[in-house]
């Protein structure tokens, strides 16, 4: 099952890699990570999107609790939330498939932020599922580079994750 | 109060209480090594290898239960460490260990003497610190000292780049009282009721056991413990970690469980229909194949940390918190409830635990004219029952953990979850600094103890008159076991042709040494050897080399599936 975990926690230098070493160390699986600092300077929040059955998800959050410092983590995966990633695309767009690739960004509701004579680069965001899509809808071999920024979430509703 | 950084390190550790500091100088500590010249108050112990200290850190906090302190330079000074820290880590023993870096404006350029301190130990240590401020470095220490010994105890690293440590700049020094991290709370009470639903199972127990581990001893829960099973009158048997928590020479203890655990402990955890899991982890050399373990037991866990619940094997009441608070929450609510669990269920159990007790696992032939290695741990025993021992890792740990009945916690000190062969004999000088007046003994093999013999000279320079109990089998034993039982005994390098003469090097380092060859000598040797109170004895032991350690659970197999010593018969019916 895919989870997705947010936390925060402090931001000191080497929080990061003691999150990131606890999932090698483990052999824990990290799909994704996200981190960047919130409306309090000293708080990181970071989102892991990892996989595992329910014994492995409960000892990834009772490791992640015990590092001296992750402050708070949810399980957002658990209810009901929103998802959302950000990816860039450099496509080679040229001939029919100019016009075929502008159509797939409408309807993606995705923007094209630059424009030359033979490219342009997307930006989509939605989440990962529809990225995918994306990707899967689009012929593979005029795909320039793409960078996907790894899906941030949090829960719909009164509760939050805050300290 | 104004200090440099140097002074802060050592003012600290004096307002912390600290009586010892194990370390060895280098570039990076100077400033502080000279903040220490004079002083009484925190005694250094000169260790001759930086692993050595925090070896002896380790023995000392884990006989006194207060944290152990190691002081290292940078570079390599620190990566002597990491093997003493993971050991630390591994059995959960509070140390806090001061390193000296680089100095800051040049950490990261490949300095001298540098390395990734924090990132080598981050894996082996509960946290560590890179020190970047003066003015933050008494607090990172008292936080330090408070996460280490606090919750689930471990080692805590604290790293200091040695502009931090500058005679030259004085900043205000202040050491907190108490320290609070808005990321780190640790649970002391449990759930009282989750410790009512434990009451009420237990309550309905017909074949009870009660399995206990280092948590115990680390939690001070001994008393706890031996009130709760003597009031319930149930069976016990503890962990590697855990012996001493309960008496080992009561009648309800049924010894040592796991791979080399005796027959009647594990066949109880095999049939038991409730186990009480007190302060242990259910490691893999307790369980043997998981999806066999305790097959028809409800399972009540209690430990500090909440990362160890389920980990391996699930459990059906967890209890989160201190084992010391939760035990007597627990004894509470069971006399308050006024019921017993049933007498003739409890009775019929005891019968059927008497009679694996009857096997004798532990018995082992008495007129080999070689020593046989368990004599030895018997008649030690016989000597110095109240005695401090150490071990390193190895055969010879398991007849100690067999063959002396350790009653008190704190008394056993030996590396069980990492394993580290070299522990024992640093360990027993970091007890013997603690306990001068008491005997302490490290049993080691001759394997081990090479690993660390370097400290021979700390233990004269620091009059630690340790005694050690060489079992000397001319193997690495536990390897060469292995080898017999799974390698139709290609014995791969499990020995070494050029041994060291033990008395010699003993001698050569300033203490006594005996060679005892005989049976019918080990005792008078041992007699002789704790007469001399203020004298290092290195008795060498040269035992039986084909002896093995039984009853034994194979690697993979179910905790049930014992192999029996050969002497008893070998056929015999395991259920």
């Amino acid at each position: 099952m895919r989870h997705i975990i947010s936390l925060l926690l402090e931001n000191e230098a080497g929080a990061l890699s003691r999150v990131s070493g606890l999932f090698s160390a483990r052999g824990y699986n990290i799909e994704a990570l996200t981190v960047a600092p919130t409306e309090d300077p000293t708080l990181s929040r970071m989102t892991i999107v990892t996989r595992g059955d329910d014994r492995i998800i409960e000892q990834i959050t009772k490791q992640l609790n015990k590092l001296i410092d992750v402050v708070k983590l949810i399980d957002i995966s658990e209810a009901n939330h929103i998802e959302r990633e950000l990816m860039l695309l450099k496509v080679r767009a040229k001939g029919p498939a100019r016009e075929e690739i502008k159509r797939l960004a409408d309807i993606f509701r995705g923007r094209i932020l630059d424009v030359t004579g033979s490219t342009y680069v997307i930006e989509v965001t939605g989440n990962s599922a529809k990225l995918d899509a994306f990707i899967d809808n689009l012929d593979n071999s005029l795909i320039l580079e793409l960078a996907r920024s790894g899906p941030t979430g949090m829960l719909r509703g009164e509760k939050s994750l805050h300290l | 109060m104004e200090l440099s950084g140097a002074e802060i390190v050592v003012q600290c550790l004096k307002d912390e209480g600290v009586e010892f500091i194990f370390g060895y100088p280098g570039g990076a500590v100077l400033h502080i090594y000279d903040a220490l010249f004079g002083q009484e108050d925190v005694k250094h112990v000169l260790v001759r290898h930086e692993q050595g200290a925090t070896h002896m850190a380790d023995g000392y906090a884990r006989a006194t239960g207060r944290p152990g302190v190691v002081l290292a330079t940078s570079g390599p000074g620190a990566t002597n460490l990491v093997t003493g820290i993971a050991t630390a880590y591994m059995d959960s023993i509070p140390l806090v260990v001061l390193t000296g870096q680089v100095p800051s404006p040049v950490i990261g350029s490949d300095a001298f003497q540098e390395c990734d301190t924090v990132g080598i130990t981050r894996p082996c240590v509960k946290h560590n610190f890179l020190v970047k401020d003066r003015r933050k470095l008494a607090e990172t220490i008292k936080k330090a000292f408070y996460i280490a010994t606090t919750g689930r105890p471990g080692p805590v690293l604290v790293d200091i780049p040695k502009d931090i440590t500058d005679p030259a700049i004085k900043v205000p020094y202040h050491y907190p009282d108490k320290v609070s991290l808005r990321s780190y709370k640790p649970k002391i009470e449990g759930n009282h009721r989750q410790i009512k639903k434990a009451a009420d199972l237990i309550l309905e127990a017909k074949r009870p056991m009660i399995y206990s581990g280092g948590g115990v001893v680390l939690g001070e829960a001994a008393t706890e413990l031996t009130e709760l099973t003597r009031y319930l009158g149930f069976p016990i048997t503890n962990t590697l970690m855990g012996l001493g928590a309960y008496p080992g020479t009561d009648r309800q203890f049924l010894g040592m469980l796991g791979m080399h655990g005796t027959y009647e402990a594990n066949m109880a955890m095999h049939e038991c229909d409730v186990l009480i899991a007190i302060g242990a982890r259910f490691d893999d050399r307790v369980t043997g194949k998981l999806s066999e373990f305790c097959p028809y037991a409800k399972i009540i866990h209690i430990d500090v940390d909440p990362a160890s619940i389920a980990k391996t094997v699930p459990v059906d009441i967890p209890i989160v918190g201190q084992v010391k608070p939760v035990l007597a929450d627990l004894i509470t609510i069971l006399k308050a409830s006024g019921k017993q669990p049933d007498p003739d269920a409890l009775a019929s159990w005891w019968r059927k635990i008497e009679s694996w007790r009857a096997l004798g696992c532990l018995k082992y032939p008495q007129d080999s004219p070689l020593i046989k290695p368990q004599y030895v741990i018997e008649q030690l025993w016989q000597q110095v029952p109240d005695a401090y021992v150490t071990s390193d890792v190895g055969q010879h740990q398991m007849w100690v953990a067999q063959y002396f009945k350790f009653d008190q916690p704190r008394h056993w000190i030996n590396s069980g979850g990492l394993g580290t062969m070299g522990f024992g004999m640093p360990a027993a000088i970091g007890v013997k600094l603690a306990f001068p007046d008491q005997p302490v003994v490290c049993v080691t093999g001759e394997a081990s103890i090479q690993m660390c013999i370097q400290e021979l000279s700390t233990a004269l320079q620091y009059k630690a008159p340790i005694k050690i109990v060489n079992l000397n089998n001319r193997y690495m034993g536990m390897v060469r076991q292995w080898q017999e039982f799974t390698y139709e005994s290609r014995y791969s390098h499990s020995y070494m042709d050029t041994l060291p003469d033990f008395v010699k090097l003993a001698e050569a380092y300033g203490h006594v040494g005996m060679r005892i060859e005989k049976p019918e000598d080990v005792k008078p040797a041992l007699e002789e050897a704790f007469k001399l109170k203020d004298r290092l004895v290195f008795m060498d032991f040269i035992t039986d080399r084909t002896e093995n350690v039984y009853p034994m659970v194979e690697a993979g197999k179910a905790q049930h599936e014992m192999r029996l010593p050969p002497w008893l018969s070998s056929d015999r019916e395991l259920a």
